[in-house]
Order: structure tokens, then sequence, then C-alpha cells
């Protein structure tokens, strides 16, 4: 059960600067539970951001990045009010999509 | 050789350039102040908000009741500005409470929790998904967020804990002979790389009263101040702290008042 995540677009310049944090428990596969057995491997194996549906990263990730883990990326050409949408999918099938509009320069 | 030589030299004048530059921009911390503020800006404590806001209106417990009716001393439901006036005397009770034992108050009568199972679960484990009662926290904290700290010490009780958690506070105690003012009195002190709080400062102490509960990056969960107060008391090898003990309570009310006038800003982060 994906929890959802937290989206911040906000313009500078022609360029948005995009902020998510994801909810997601990344287990390294490396940890023992109290019971001393090994927590089996759970974590975000693809990112995909799209600015107005165009694909402007797409990452595979390990179990090496963080425990609600934070994403950065700045996206060329943005506009305000432009859609931009993060889906995750995790090595057991769970995925989340959350969507966020670009927001003017404050 | 002599140009290996003369490769190890040219490194040695080229590091003295740069790590001289890189010295000569201030103090060690001011790295690390940099590298807080970046997680502050997108704090993970922030996804627990939503998480607590859900909690407190869901139908939960055997009463199938929400947190709606809970007082926490400005009416019953009323958050904004609740915090910033925690610890105080609750009629109801006969006590001074604490955001968290106040909360466990209306988790037992209004939802019909049991007291011990709550507590049991109240810290959460490292690198878990974290307790109702930190997410409850963090809601409640959030929505004093930009309000000042004003606990007030009208009613004699709150003067009584008020006073208690001073003593505790000096006083030295327990196999190590150790008072928390031994760490928290004097600047620039520090725990290996660690900086500690100089609570004795009212500008350092605001700063801490300000910034709980907080996401604490290495146990990857939103911590309060109870745990706080209850990992310091692991520190000082003192017995264990129990969970809203009015120990805990007469420290929180003590270090709360003396950081009166701080803008309450949550979810902390801490490292």
């Amino acid at each position: 059960m994906a929890e959802p995540m937290k989206i911040r677009a906000t313009l500078q310049g022609d360029v948005a600067d995009v902020r998510i944090l994801m909810s997601h428990p990344m287990e390294t596969g490396q940890r023992k539970n109290d019971k001393g057995e090994i927590v089996p491997l759970h974590f975000i194996q693809s990112v995909v951001v799209t600015h107005n549906g165009k694909t402007v990263l797409d990452a595979q990730w390990s179990q090496a990045v963080s425990r609600n883990p934070f994403l950065g990326l700045r996206v060329k050409g943005a506009k305000a009010g432009d859609k931009i949408s993060v889906t995750w999918v995790d090595n057991k099938g769970d995925k989340r999509t959350d969507e966020a509009t670009v927001a003017a320069a404050s | 050789m002599p140009r290996t030589r003369s490769g190890i030299t040219a490194f040695a004048v080229a590091c003295l350039t740069i790590c001289g530059t890189v010295l000569a921009q201030g103090k060690p911390d001011d790295g690390l102040a940099v590298g807080r503020q970046m997680l502050a800006e997108d704090n993970p404590g922030d996804l627990w908000i939503d998480r607590g806001e859900k909690l407190f209106y869901e139908k939960r417990g055997p009463k199938k009741a929400s947190l709606e009716k809970c007082d926490f001393g400005l009416g019953p439901g009323k958050l904004e500005g609740a915090t910033a006036q925690l610890p105080r005397y609750f009629p109801d009770t006969g006590q001074v409470q604490d955001l968290e034992s106040r909360l466990l108050t209306c988790m037992v009568e209004l939802q019909g929790f049991k007291r011990e199972d709550i507590v049991k679960r109240a810290i959460s484990p490292a690198g878990s998904s974290g307790s109702d009662v930190e997410a409850l926290a963090i809601y409640i904290s959030s929505r004093s967020n930009g309000m000042k700290m004003n606990v007030s010490l009208s009613h004699q009780k709150e003067y009584d804990m008020y006073k208690a958690g001073e003593y505790l506070f000096y006083r030295r105690s327990g196999q190590t002979d150790f008072a928390c003012i031994q760490c928290h009195g004097e600047a620039n002190k520090r725990i290996r790389l660690q900086d500690l709080v100089h609570m004795t400062d009212k500008k350092q102490i605001q700063e801490v009263v300000s910034s709980w509960p907080a996401y604490r990056g290495a146990h990857f969960v939103v911590r309060t101040m109870q745990w706080r107060l209850y990992d310091c008391f692991w520190q000082m090898r003192l017995p264990e702290l129990n969970y809203t003990s009015d120990a805990s309570i007469a420290l929180t009310t003590y270090l709360h008042y003396q950081g009166n006038g701080a803008v309450i800003r949550v979810p902390g982060f801490k490292r």
C-alpha cells in the first residue's frame, strides 16, 4: 500500500525546480529483524518523471537509495501551470503515480 | 623518480591553495549548517503530517471515535496554537500534561484504546514506518506552525512541575553522577561531531523547543520530545524514563517555558 508523494515544482526563470519526497521503506536486503531473519529486499526500481506527458527523467534505482527518498531535478522550458507527473515502481510490483502543477516563481 | 616527486610537490602546492581557501571560508560547522538547511527544505517529516491528519479524523479504537473532540487546552478539536501552550494544567485529569500525555488521555477516553498498548508502541523502532502517536504528535504540532511558544505557569501545579524540571535539569544523578547541565550548560560543546545545545542560552533553547517533533535522519522516523528525553536519560545511564512520566513532563515544562517566544516550525530535522 503505497502512500502519496509530496511534489513541489516552482518556476525559476524558464526552469522548473522539481522536488519530490517519496514514502518507501527501501529495504536493502541486508538488514535482519529481531528474530535474526533477513528482511527481504524491497526497493523502488524505476522512477519516471514526465513534463506535460513527455518523459524528462527515467531512472533505475537500486537498494542503495535511502528510506523515504528525496529526488530533485530541474526541467528546462517549463511554464507555470505545466503538469509534472511522477511514477515509481518497486521490485514487488507496487507502484504509485502523483501529479503536481508548476507554480509561478514567488 | 624525479617526475613523481615533482608531481607530489605540485599536488601539495595545489592542495595548500585549495584547502587554504576552503578553511578560510569560516568555521568547520558552517558546511553542516548548509546541509541541514537543504534537508530542512525537503523534510521527509512532512510525509508524517499527512499520516497524522488521517489518523486524527479517522474513527478508530474500540469506541470507533475520531480525536476531533480531544481538548488540548483551547477547546475540543481546536488545534491552532494548541502546542504553543503545552504543557499545561488540565482540570479534567487534574494533571499537568504535555502534548503526548494529553494525546494518550484522549486515545484512552475517547477511542477506548488500552493505555499500555499505546505506550508500548509509542516510540517506534528505528527504521520502521513509525507509530500512530508520532504521526499524530507531528500533525497536531504542525497546526501551531508560525505561532510563538507561550507556556504559562499561572496554575500552582504548572509552577511545581516547572520547579521540578529545573531541579532535574541541574541535579547530578545516576551511576555516572551526570546532570543535563553538564552537557547543555556551555556554548560550543560537542560529542564527537554533534554540536550540543547550550540550553541556558535563550536563542539556542528556543531553537530546540520550536523544532520538535522532528524527523531523525539516522532513524528514518519522526521523533518526539518524549523520545528525546528518554534517549538523553539512556545516554546518561539513568534509569529508563517512562513514557509521559512526571519526570519527563517536568523537564518538558522547564524547557518549554525557557523557550517561550520561539516560533514553532515543525517538523524539525535532526541528523
